[in-house]
């Protein structure tokens, strides 16, 4: 894009971009409401007879069939589920007859909060090890600590959260017997949910802002800040900080994205009463309209978490409104 | 050639060696374990059930009194097995559609593209429950939701991939050659993404593993009798508060896999980021020069990297008040380094020596940041990359002032918007307020420009900085430069490639080659008195509006030499038509010829009038 | 006879217009130079030629094929592709390939026996020197140079000017050379175009464009042009 033409949109680029953005949203969130419907659907054979069993009276199959509406033509079905959502509707759990939005309501706060504590801690832990790192290691300086940062964060990424959580069971719970070993009663049994959270994500998220810092301190601009012979202070914070935000958080935001559906094993590790623990149980069960209902709520968090990430990059960084969806 | 090093690269490296040596033996478990202990593992014992860890039995034994160690080892070739085949299918499907919106209409194209882009915002694990649910809970549900979660993030990685090679040159050049669009993807895109594609499949092996076992311990993926490490840790768990071993043997076993994956593909990843260094030459005797300074004095100054590079060898001028004086020489040359480090620019690990670098009477490594930040202004080659992009043009300027000069935020903004005026940039306070991205390139060039006058400047360096510009806005920056040096009495040192724009310029001209000055001569006698054979022949080889156009342009055979290639001798000797024994082996010195006037060229002047 | 007609092309991206309603001719065997400031549109013209660029209005003639040679050597050769092959692709199908590349090796001052080099076992230079060659493989009437010294060493562009003046005068080929450096295109073309906002603003035989500009443009940029024996004045 050449300059002139970035001129001409000058002032008027974030109503585009905000229009660009919300398409995006509405589109995504149309793309999961229908997968989600569509997930019924796409199960071989009958979900209803899946669900209760081989052994059901045909005449009982037949009675939950009608009142899932499943019998109705496919438009019709969407239709009604459409309209359904758009009440706060999320159809009746197969297993206990409640309605599914009542079983998300009651599970969601205590996934909500575990998802936003962990994230708290990855981002107040992992920048400043990060930024520490970078100036630490800048210009190949402090080889060995590189390497052990290095190594020590892909090996700590790479423990998969529900491993890390039976390991702290193991360790701090079972054998030392410092925090609970399950539920969410006690203030002493958020710690070991919290920190098998957030361990693998605050260590990728710390060689991320490592990585990004230092090839922000490769760039022109931060050789001019030092030309013009800047405090160390505001090269780092004030010139290469700010823009290293944008790829870090890009990436973070996947990041926590990813963070939400790892609730899902650490809560069953920690028998959490979240919606984690549920949706797995319902799998299991075959109990389709509340899968399909904690999968919605789930991707849509997931939506939402991309905006926020996505409006917060363009007010820090103004050229971020004008780059092509 | 140089990827068949790259691949041996990776075992040389201690992670990527470890962790091949670890893929070797998950390997062998794999095929191995099986056939020696599948009995073993499933010999039922009624008289140790739910056994812990004993001599007899390492990690004790399952609810049958099966041995859970043995267990382990022979679940390994389901649990590497899956994860494999998830991955192939996962890969391959998202390669498939990475890379088939190239060779489709572009309607088709983007509705691949968009759904891409749509599923890639989901975690892989809840795409994996998405699809379990479809598929059903078993070995065969499970690997297919494993690929299909994997297949999004890898056909984006392969887009990224294809869009940053196609914007290359080469796939141009192909397509004008008449290259076909299947061919271009298979020749051409498809090998130049090969690698990245590997490693990242390697890493997607590692995820696959763990997810798999994640989906077997949540008991949504392999189910009894068939037994992976995750149904293992499941069962394991519920014991997990009489004793530990039967679940942290699986979970070890997960992890070390998981860990081999992950390390070799990262150590792979950081051999495919490293680019060769250099190699090594000798050092240089110091130059002896003890004339007398001025407002930049440079004896015998050195610039040295690692692995024994040395770009700039024994550098010796003098900037007088008010002088404008250019640089001039090819890329490799040691010009814009020797720029960085009379400023006290050159980062670790360069290393900066020198006889003799005075800024103002006064040691440049000791003079205080302050003094600097003021009396010594850089302007750099891009004006577009030099400037923060995420702050506006005043606030930039003002900077200087506010932290060298003790202005308050307002008085430097206003400070700043009248350098803006002085180097005439219109509507100066609207200008202010905008970014950078908001300029022109000559008006960036400007405002660094501008940037440099918030103190007040007794050197401005600038390093190319016309090279980026157009020529009319080029002239315009020249003429600033000029102008600042006329009203201000400020130094200017131009650095260039250009010996044209140098002559237009300067009062006197420098030429590196090598590292080194080889000559140094007052701009009036270049095109009449220059002695250096390199200096006659660029002007020679360089067009001009005046150059004869019947007459083939002179040539300087080869090419000039990288930092890290310099020998023993002359280093112009391998291009130089008056190059003998003496050239090659020994590396004539800049010595003083007639008035003002240095040349470091063994040749007298007579043989030398000869090339002129 | 003329060998590449542009007749009336216009070229929009979006809102851009890149190339306003340009007709340009090169005339066989001649080699027409284009000039022109970053934006003004030469390189999108010179896409339309070879079909990397479709015109949004008007139509571009050739009679017989046309070729391009890139601006920077370092990416117009795939780098995992031996240059004898990067050559050989370019040729008609039935060709004997190997001893045409060595033969066009030869043509360009390379050693045949480097067929089998990578890129970047070779400089600059000798990747234009490649680039030349490949775009010679397809035996065109027309080649197009789009900026083809500007990322060279001053050292090193004289020899490739020389070697594609040589090229174009033995083989008798047609040419658009484009630059920004009107000192190169001065000293290679026949004619002259001026090219600016995506207008071809003055056309002429080289001569007479250089020696008598008629355009207010053309004498801005003859103005701006680095003269070795001037010294530039300060107001």
């Amino acid at each position: 894009m050449t300059t002139t033409t970035l001129q001409r949109m000058r002032g008027s680029t974030w109503l585009p971009f905000a229009r660009r953005r919300a398409v995006r949203f509405l589109t995504s969130l149309w793309v999961l409401v229908t997968a989600a419907f569509l997930m019924i659907h796409l199960i071989p054979g009958d979900p209803v007879r899946e669900s209760l069993g081989l052994a059901a009276p045909p005449d009982l199959v037949a009675a939950r069939r009608a009142a899932l509406g499943l019998d109705d033509p496919l438009l019709v079905q969407y239709w009604h589920y459409l309209s359904g959502l758009f009440r706060g509707e999320f159809g009746t759990s197969l297993v206990s007859g409640t309605p599914v939005a009542t079983l998300i309501g009651d599970r969601l706060p205590a996934t909500v909060q575990l998802a936003v504590l962990a994230f708290l801690v990855v981002v107040v832990v992992a920048v400043p090890v990060g930024v520490l790192m970078a100036v630490l290691t800048k210009g190949g300086r402090r080889r060995g600590g590189e390497l052990a940062f290095t190594s020590s964060s892909v090996v700590l990424a790479a423990i998969p959260e529900f491993l890390l959580a039976v390991g702290l069971v193991s360790l701090l719970a079972v054998q030392l017997n410092l925090f609970p070993v399950a539920g969410n009663d006690a203030p002493g049994s958020w710690v070991l949910p919290v920190l098998a959270l957030a361990i693998g994500p605050a260590a990728v998220l710390a060689r991320i802002v490592r990585v990004e810092l230092l090839a922000v301190l490769g760039n022109d601009f931060v050789r001019t800040a030092r030309a013009k012979r800047l405090p160390a202070r505001l090269v780092y914070l004030r010139h290469a900080l700010p823009n290293a935000v944008t790829a870090t958080l890009t990436l973070g935001g996947m990041m926590l994205a990813a963070m939400v559906a790892g609730t899902v094993l650490v809560e069953n590790v920690f028998a959490w009463p979240g919606l984690g623990s549920t949706i797995v149980g319902s799998i299991q069960q075959k109990d389709y309209p509340a899968v399909q209902g904690i999968v919605l709520v789930y991707g849509a968090g997931v939506l939402l978490v991309n905006l926020v990430v996505d409006v917060v990059l363009g007010l820090l960084d103004p050229r971020s409104t004008i780059r092509e969806a | 050639m140089r990827p068949t090093t790259g691949r041996l690269a990776v075992l040389r490296s201690p992670v990527g060696a470890s962790s091949a040596v670890l893929l070797v033996v998950l390997v062998a478990l794999a095929v191995f374990a099986p056939i020696l202990w599948g009995d073993r593992a499933a010999a039922i014992d009624t008289d140790s059930l739910q056994q812990g860890p004993s001599a007899d039995h390492l990690l004790g034994t399952d609810q049958l009194g099966r041995d859970i160690f043995y267990r382990v080892l022979v679940a390994t070739r389901l649990t590497i097995g899956l994860a494999l085949l998830a991955t192939v299918i996962g890969v391959v499907t998202g390669l498939v559609l990475g890379s088939i919106p190239s060779v489709l209409p572009r309607w088709a194209a983007r509705i691949v593209t968009s759904a891409v882009n749509i599923a890639v915002a989901f975690p892989g694990l809840l795409l994996a429950l998405f699809f379990a649910v479809i598929f059903g809970t078993g070995t065969i549900g499970a690997v297919l939701a494993i690929a299909f979660a994997i297949t999004p993030s890898f056909a984006r990685l392969t887009q990224t991939l294809t869009a940053s090679v196609s914007g290359r040159d080469f796939i141009a050049a192909a397509r004008v050659c008449g290259v076909g669009r299947f061919r271009l993807l298979t020749r051409h895109v498809l090998p130049n993404i090969a690698e990245p594609l590997v490693i990242n499949a390697t890493l997607a092996a590692g995820s696959a593993l763990t997810a798999f076992a994640g989906l077997s311990f949540l008991g949504i993926g392999v189910q009894a009798p068939s037994y992976d490490w995750g149904r293992l840790l499941g069962e394991g768990l519920n014991r997990i508060y009489i004793t530990p071993a039967p679940a942290l043997g699986p979970a070890v076993a997960v992890v070390l896999a998981g860990l081999a994956f992950n390390l070799f593909g990262e150590a792979a990843a950081s051999v495919h980021r490293n680019q060769q260094r250099g190699k090594a030459t000798a050092p240089h005797e110091p130059v002896e020069d003890r004339s007398e300074g001025g407002l930049l004095t440079v004896r015998n100054l050195h610039v040295t990297f690692p692995g024994g590079i040395r770009p700039v060898r024994g550098v010796s001028f003098t900037v007088h008040n008010g002088e404008m004086i250019g640089v001039v020489g090819e890329s490799g040359s040691g010009k814009s380094l020797t720029a960085l480090a009379v400023s006290r620019l050159i980062e670790h690990p360069g290393r900066v020596t020198a006889d003799r670098l005075e800024f103002n009477g006064k040691p440049v490594q000791k003079t205080q940041d302050r003094e600097l930040g003021t009396q010594l202004a850089m302007v750099f080659q891009d004006p577009t990359t030099s400037f923060n992009p995420t702050r506006r043009i005043g606030g930039q300027l003002a900077e200087v002032s506010e932290v060298h000069q003790g202005l308050r935020r307002r008085a430097a903004l206003g400070k700043a918007v009248d350098r803006l005026e002085a180097v005439r940039i219109p509507e100066p306070e609207r200008r202010a307020k905008q970014y950078p991205h908001e300029f022109s390139g000559g008006m960036r060039q400007r405002a660094m420009i501008a940037m440099g006058l918030m103190g007040e400047p007794q050197l401005v360096i600038a390093d190319e900085p016309t090279t980026a510009l157009d020529v009319t806005v080029q002239r315009e920056v020249l003429k600033l430069l000029a102008r600042i040096r006329k009203d201000r009495d400020a130094a200017v040192l131009l650095i260039s490639h250009d010996i044209t724009v140098v002559a237009q310029t300067c009062d006197r001209v420098l030429v590196m080659y090598a590292g080194r000055i080889v000559e140094e001569l007052p701009t009036d006698e270049l095109f009449t008195a220059a002695r250096h054979p390199y200096t006659t022949a660029l002007l020679k080889a360089v067009p001009d509006l005046d150059t004869d156009r019947d007459a083939p342009l002179a040539v300087i055979p080869g090419r000039p030499p990288e930092p890290g290639e310099i020998r023993q001798g002359c280093p112009f000797a391998p291009r130089c038509p008056l190059a003998d024994d003496q050239c090659r082996t020994q590396e004539p010195e800049l010595e003083t010829f007639g008035e003002n006037h240095r040349v470091a060229c063994w040749k007298s002047e007579s043989e030398l009038a000869g090339v002129r | 006879m003329s060998e590449l007609d542009f007749r009336n092309v216009t070229v929009r991206f979006g809102h851009h217009t890149a190339v306003d309603d340009v007709s340009l001719t090169v005339p066989a065997g001649q080699v027409v130079g284009l000039v022109g400031e970053s934006g003004s549109g030469k390189s999108t013209l010179a896409a339309t030629a070879v079909g990397l660029v479709k015109p949004t209005e008007g139509e571009v003639r050739a009679d017989g094929k046309v070729q391009m040679v890139f601006q920077d050597p370092y990416s117009s050769l795939d780098p995992r592709m031996s240059i004898g092959n990067s050559i050989a692709e370019a040729m008609p199908r039935g060709t004997n390939k190997k001893a045409e590349v060595a033969r066009l090796l030869e043509l360009v001052n390379l050693d045949p026996g480097r067929a089998s080099s990578l890129p970047a076992r070779l400089s600059g230079g000798q990747r234009q020197r490649v680039a030349l060659a490949r775009a010679l493989a397809g035996d065109p009437r027309v080649v197009i140079a789009d900026e083809i010294t500007s990322a060279l060493d001053v050292s090193v562009q004289g020899a490739v000017l020389n070697l594609v003046r040589d090229l174009q005068r033995q083989l008798g080929l047609s040419m658009l050379f484009i630059s920004h450096n009107l000192a190169v295109v001065r000293y290679v073309s026949d004619r002259v175009a001026v090219m600016k906002t995506g207008r071809i603003v003055e056309e002429g035989p080289a001569a007479q464009v250089l020696a008598d500009p008629r355009h207010e443009y053309t004498r801005e940029l003859l103005a701006a042009a680095p003269r070795r024996h001037t010294r530039l004045e300060v107001s």
